[in-house]
């Protein structure tokens, strides 16, 4: 048996607890404390790296898969795997924890002990949620999650942090409510087609779901996940939860706490009910869309410098669930660049935010001024985290975003145009915050004699300004093993006829230059999901392409909504079954599996759960 | 080879960033100096060999690696020199190396990190103009052209501590990033329509493409990378940033502001010729915003009294020319326009950059006067390069100018050609009223009877006494541009210059050349216009200064209106800035987010809050109640099943 990665990722944060547990909590055990939690954190960001490192990025397949019976009464498990989307949110986790715990280095005093040990508690729970390949497991580690970061807000915040950790606690409850109803009607309705209980992601991804249903559980889950982005309007626990939190908490919160929400869309909302998700997308597009100018609008006008990176990210998370929405593969690998970038760049401002904070105790961009002078390190470094988060060209930033408005660009011309003046108002809110703090004369004595970056600063700040350059510069290396498991979700998401007939149904939008790409390269026509497969040959070989391609019969299916949209391959003999049924085309492709029983009988729903070809099993039973 | 080009500068730039702190002035400057110079001495070698390949055939081209890839979108990393490219390198490198040379002795006065964070800066907007003309697709540009506008935001912003210079920074990002906003949606189109972002394919898929007569798909793409042009060079109505942007060093105002960036969009237009080409609509509306941009400019140019604001609406004005030559068709005229421009624009800034370094920082020309007698080499550099803006034939400026104003009648617009014509009126008249009150007259004339509220010249010390003429350095830099400011010129002669450039432009052949009559009779007309202009000048600012007093007194309303530049920057301000401020302050944040999403928010929680106050009552705590409410209970209980 293979070493179990992944199961050791959750648990090692969890050991370091139980050993913090066990040291004496007093000032001469203070320093032991903090080695501990930082080399623990340390040991886990390499690990995140070794899964990197030994991660197979042509395949979509989830990898590293472990799976154990744990309630089999109900059908849950302990399955967990990572594919290109998780694998890098669980990098981001690993690289953020050590640093906010290093950022608390001097500023956390009271309960050092406790503390600790909420942050790797949280991580533990972190990871846990990036991997459950298990809906239950999934749901058990978001609830754990909230947690400790109840604790970190309410314990080591600011003055009003019981107000704000009570709001942050209650907002997410009260969509992850409704999530998990919609998580045990799943299960139930699994018991009802196959006879079992099952909280396996992939045996759901499969499972026929009657359009209206989709309708209710989507909404469900959207709302658990738009309330973790957040999405505008249900944002106004962010910026108090991030003003009261201490740096450690809003590092964590921004850089890897918010992606749950986009990452739940993604994995789950979307893949899950992919007629409803064609629905909702617009309407998502349209929230995200005024999220990302609402929430720059008042950025601008925040007095308090953490209240201002909270709104901003609202409107960076925008251009996330912006680009989900699009439904296309640049809008969605554009999605899960940004959410990577928005960890880095945000998490970045955090941190500085924070060491500023420590100095003069203040985070009101009024009482400072003057700081190139005065810390000339701490403001390049300023400088740089501020151009990565304005998508400066060269900088991670600017690569996410333009997948982004490219793929939602492809999807509506008019939200990208919309979303684009994103880029004009976050670089006006930055730069004059930035200007109002680092430029212009010393005018307040207490900021005189700043001391600039110190060792353990440098340590922070190069590892941030590092990986924002990278991801700037050379994106393919995060871009490549992304594409193949948001092309499947994009597959699995695309099931639905009736987004894609909707759009044939409104003849000005064939007009629109976009959908022209399509029709001047008719072999794309035949391929699922524009394309990619059809670009590199050498991916339709492999084993979860290849159903795709294999199936060849499924490509004539009007489903794909691109062959209903150029009528003349409709008349096509070939097509002709579904040309000669028009009322499949509003059908979500899912009701033929459910009209054909027999079909869920198919041997490879069996067990082979252990191998990794276990994940593949959804992408199989789509063959017809 | 190609990525060499802008590799040196770049490593000049991490060299003097990384260590500049601990680097003497001499070792940071050589530095920078060095990596600009080796870097133009391999532009060189690099236009050699472009030039021994057949024309047709002149490009080069390098693919660094592989930048972008998602879906059907990949982007390398490519640089490609073909002659459009190779006059630009030529331009960036040669006058970027003059102009690091002469910012050694101008920023000399420094301290040692500030000289070598200065150098840091110019090295690395070499590099990234360097990227964005060698770029080979969109986004490659693209960095380039962000990257420019951040060096420009550094460098403008320079000298942090004084407020004004970090709002004209801050200016001009922002104003840039409103033409970058219109630049993108080009670009997404761009692709969309054509399935690539590499100007060549792009260009080749045109091919087969008639031009559009109305306005489709791509009258939209150029007209939306036309947008993003109006931020980069300052056209109508995005150019407000470019005067303010004077707050910078001067050497920073004769590379960025006037020979380099703000010609970026003239570029990108140039390079996108085949495009634009298919667009004539957009064409159309290119050169009506560039000669009255060129025309608006001049205008304010006439009654600035900063001399450093003169040239700035200046160079607005003589880009606005350019932007003319590209909307009707005139692409090389464009291009050499761009190129002898950079020659006697930045002579201009680094002459007034020598006057400035002499007078200690004054900048008002009413405070200046008669400095011909102490700095013979500033005023003679200075004036060949006024002569050559002006147009007068012979110098640099009257070849490409001529060449514009020649195009654009020949291509039948008669009334853009008179704008055009006007403006080299005014052009001479402002260029000459720069020379005559900072040269000529009577030395540190006193301000103004108009102004008595302004203080006195503090640097009234000056008095002229110890006043010295450009260190070598400077002058030496002065001397070659002024060279360069009447030689350049005779590159075009016979049209070589338009031959050399047409690859670039190529389905875009060049229209038929005017019968020699036509073309005669107009280059007479500019030649007495050029006159004309200076002839005014000369009267009103040397012979006869009151004549200009009492002009002024006659018009002193639209006096008024033109020192305050038509009052865009308060309009903008009443119209756009506070509505947006206001709106987000008091109406997004205070009032919806507050007051109607929190007011909801707290308002569920106390609902919550109150019920739950209502069942904490009952909750008591007392073990008397707790048995008093289970007596109840189980007496109910019973008593329900006793009596059913």
């Amino acid at each position: 048996m293979t070493f179990p990665i992944l199961t050791s990722l959750i648990v090692l944060p969890i050991v370091g607890a139980v050993l913090l547990f066990a040291i004496k909590e007093d000032d001469a055990h203070a320093a032991t404390i903090r080695n501990v939690a930082l080399i623990v954190s340390a040991l886990v960001f390499a690990e995140t790296l070794l899964l990197w490192s030994r991660f197979n990025a042509a395949t979509a397949d989830f990898q590293f898969v472990e799976r154990h019976a744990w309630i089999p009464a109900f059908g849950i498990s302990y399955f967990v795997g990572v594919d290109g989307i998780s694998l890098f949110l669980l990098v981001l986790t690993g690289l953020l924890t050590p640093l906010a715990l290093l950022s608390s280095w001097e500023s956390v005093h009271k309960r050092l002990k406790v503390f600790c040990i909420f942050v790797l508690l949280l991580e533990s729970a972190m990871i846990g949620v990036f991997v459950s390949l298990d809906l239950f497991l999934f749901y058990v580690f978001w609830d754990a999650m909230l947690v400790p970061m109840y604790f970190l807000i309410g314990i080591w915040g600011y003055d009003r942090r019981v107000y704000a950790a009570v709001k942050f606690i209650l907002y997410t409850m009260a969509g992850s409510v409704l999530m998990l109803l919609a998580i045990l009607g799943l299960a139930y309705m699994h018991n009802t087609a196959n006879g079992a209980y099952s909280f396996d992601l992939l045996r759901m991804y499969a499972l026929p779901i009657p359009e209206r249903v989709q309708f209710w559980f989507f909404l469900a889950f959207a709302l658990a996940f738009a309330i973790k982005v957040p999405l505008f309007p249900f944002h106004t626990w962010l910026p108090d939860a991030h003003v009261e939190a201490p740096t450690a908490g809003s590092v964590i919160l921004a850089g890897v706490l918010l992606k749950m929400g986009t990452y739940g869309l993604v994995r789950f909302a979307f893949p899950l009910f992919p007629a409803a998700a064609a629905t909702f997308a617009p309407w998502l597009a349209l929230l995200a869309v005024v999220g990302i100018i609402y929430g720059a609008l008042v950025a601008m006008v925040q007095p308090d410098m953490k209240k201002l990176v909270a709104y901003s990210s609202v409107s960076h998370l925008g251009f996330v669930v912006l680009g989900i929405a699009a439904m296309n593969t640049q809008g969605m690998q554009g999605a899960v660049y940004q959410m990577l970038n928005h960890g880095v760049s945000t998490g970045g401002l955090f941190l500085i935010v924070g060491m500023l904070s420590d100095r003069r105790h203040t985070r009101l961009i009024a009482e400072y001024g003057g700081l190139k002078r005065v810390v000339p390190h701490l403001v390049s470094a300023f400088l740089l985290v501020t151009l990565s988060s304005i998508g400066l060209p060269g900088l991670n930033g600017f690569v996410g975003e333009f997948l982004i408005l490219l793929g939602a660009f492809r999807a509506d011309p008019r939200m990208a145009a919309f979303a684009a003046t994103g880029v004009i108002l976050s670089a006006t809110y930055m730069l004059w915050m930035f200007q109002r703090v680092n430029y212009g004369e010393v005018t307040n004595e207490a900021n005189a004699s700043m001391p600039d970056l110190s060792r353990r600063e440098w340590t922070i700040l190069v590892p941030v300004v590092a990986v924002a350059v990278l991801m700037g510069v050379l994106p393919n290396i995060f871009l490549r093993p992304i594409e193949p498991s948001v092309d499947r979700m994009l597959a699995l998401t695309q099931r639905s006829a009736s987004f894609r007939a909707q759009a044939a149904r409104s003849p000005e939008r064939l007009a629109l230059p976009n959908r022209g790409v399509a029709a001047r390269s008719p072999e794309r026509l035949a391929l699922p999901n524009r394309g990619v497969a059809a670009r590199s040959p050498e991916r339709l070989a492999l084993p979860n392409r290849g159903v795709a391609a294999r199936s060849s019969e499924r490509l004539a299916l009007p489903n794909r909504g691109v062959a209903a949209r150029s009528p003349e391959r409709l008349a096509l003999p070939n097509r002709g079954v579904a040309a000669r049924s028009p009322e499949r085309l509003a059908l979500p492709n899912r009701g033929v599996a459910a009209r054909s029983p027999e079909r869920l009988a198919l041997p490879v729903r069996g067990p082979a759960p252990h191998s990794p070809g276990s994940a593949r099993l959804s992408a199989e039973r789509r063959v017809p | 080879m190609l990525l060499l080009i802008p590799l040196l500068p770049f490593i000049g730039f991490l060299v003097n960033a990384s260590f500049g702190r601990r680097l003497t002035k001499r070792v940071a400057g050589a530095v920078a100096c060095g990596a600009m110079i080796l870097s133009f001495v391999v532009s060189v070698a690099a236009v050699f060999r472009l030039l021994s390949f057949d024309p047709e055939s002149r490009v080069m081209a390098q693919t660094v690696y592989e930048w972008i890839t998602s879906g059907d979108l990949a982007v390398p990393f490519t640089l490609r020199l073909d002659p459009l490219s190779a006059v630009m390198i030529l331009i960036v490198t040669g006058i970027g190396s003059l102009i690091h040379v002469y910012s050694t002795a101008y920023m000399h006065e420094e301290r040692d990190a500030e000289y070598a964070r200065y150098f840091s800066y110019l090295n690395l907007f070499a590099t990234f103009m360097l990227v964005l003309v060698l770029g080979a697709n969109f986004l490659v540009l693209f960095v380039g052209w962000e990257g420019v506008g951040l060096c420009s935001y550094l460098l403008i912003g320079f000298w942090y501590q004084k407020k004004s210079a970090s709002d004209a920074g801050k200016k001009a990002f922002i104003v840039n990033r409103i033409g970058d906003f219109g630049f993108v949606l080009g670009v997404l189109l761009t692709f969309v329509r054509f399935g690539t972002l590499d100007f060549q394919q792009v260009a080749r898929s045109l091919a087969n493409l008639g031009t559009e007569t109305t306005f489709g798909t791509v009258s939209v793409i150029t007209l939306l990378l036309f947008v993003g042009a109006t931020g980069k060079s300052a056209q109508i109505p995005l150019y407000v940033w470019l005067p303010d942007a004077m707050e910078g060093p001067t050497p920073v105002s004769a590379l960025i502001h006037a020979a380099t960036m703000v010609t970026a969009g003239v570029y990108m237009i140039g390079r996108n010729a085949v495009l634009f080409g298919h667009a004539p609509l957009t064409l159309k509306f290119v050169a009506v915003i560039g000669v009255a941009t060129a025309f608006f400019a001049g205008t304010i140019g006439l009654v600035q009294n900063d001399i450093k604001r003169v040239l700035a609406y200046s160079t607005v004005s003589q880009l606005g020319y350019m932007f003319l030559a590209m909307g009707v068709g005139a692409y090389a005229a464009g291009i050499f326009h761009l190129y002898t421009h950079a020659f006697f624009k930045a002579l201009l800034f680094l002459g007034s950059g020598a006057v400035i370094h002499a007078l200690a920082g004054e900048q008002d020309l009413r405070r200046m006067g008669g400095l011909k007698r102490d700095l013979p080499v500033t005023y003679w550099t200075f004036l060949i390069g006024a002569i050559a803006i002006s147009g007068v034939p012979g110098f640099a400026g009257f070849f490409s100018k001529d060449e514009i104003l020649a195009k654009t009648f020949e291509s039948g617009h008669t009334l853009l050609w008179g704008v055009g014509l006007l403006t080299s009126l005014l052009t001479a008249i402002y260029m000459f009223r720069v020379v005559y009150l900072a040269f000529h007259g009577k030395p540190a004339a006193a301000p103004q009877p108009a102004h008595p509220e302004e203080e006195e010249p503090a640097a009234q010390a000056h008095a002229h006494s110890h006043l010295h003429d450009a260190p070598p350095a400077m002058a030496l830099v002065l001397i070659v541009l002024a060279a360069g400011s009447v030689l350049a010129g005779y590159v075009g002669l016979g049209g070589r210059f338009e031959h050399f450039l047409e690859p670039s432009f190529a389905p875009q052949t060049a229209k038929a050349a005017a019968d020699g009559g036509t073309g005669m009779t107009l280059m007479i007309v500019s030649i007495v216009v050029a006159f004309a202009g200076i002839g005014i000048a000369t009267y009103y600012f040397l012979k006869n200064c009151r004549a200009a007093a009492v002009m002024a007194a006659r018009f002193a309303g639209l006096r008024l209106v033109l020192q305050n530049k038509y009052y865009v920057d308060e309009i903008y301000d009443a119209t756009v800035v506070q509505p947006i401020r206001i709106v987000s302050e008091d109406g997004l944040w205070k009032t919806i987010d507050v007051r109607l999403i929190d007011g909801a928010v707290n308002g569920v929680g106390e609902t919550v809050g109150g019920a739950s106050e209502v069942l904490r009552r009952v909750q008591t705590g007392s073990v008397r109640a707790y048995a008093a409410s289970l007596l109840l209970g189980v007496v109910l209980v019973l008593g329900y099943y006793l009596w059913r």
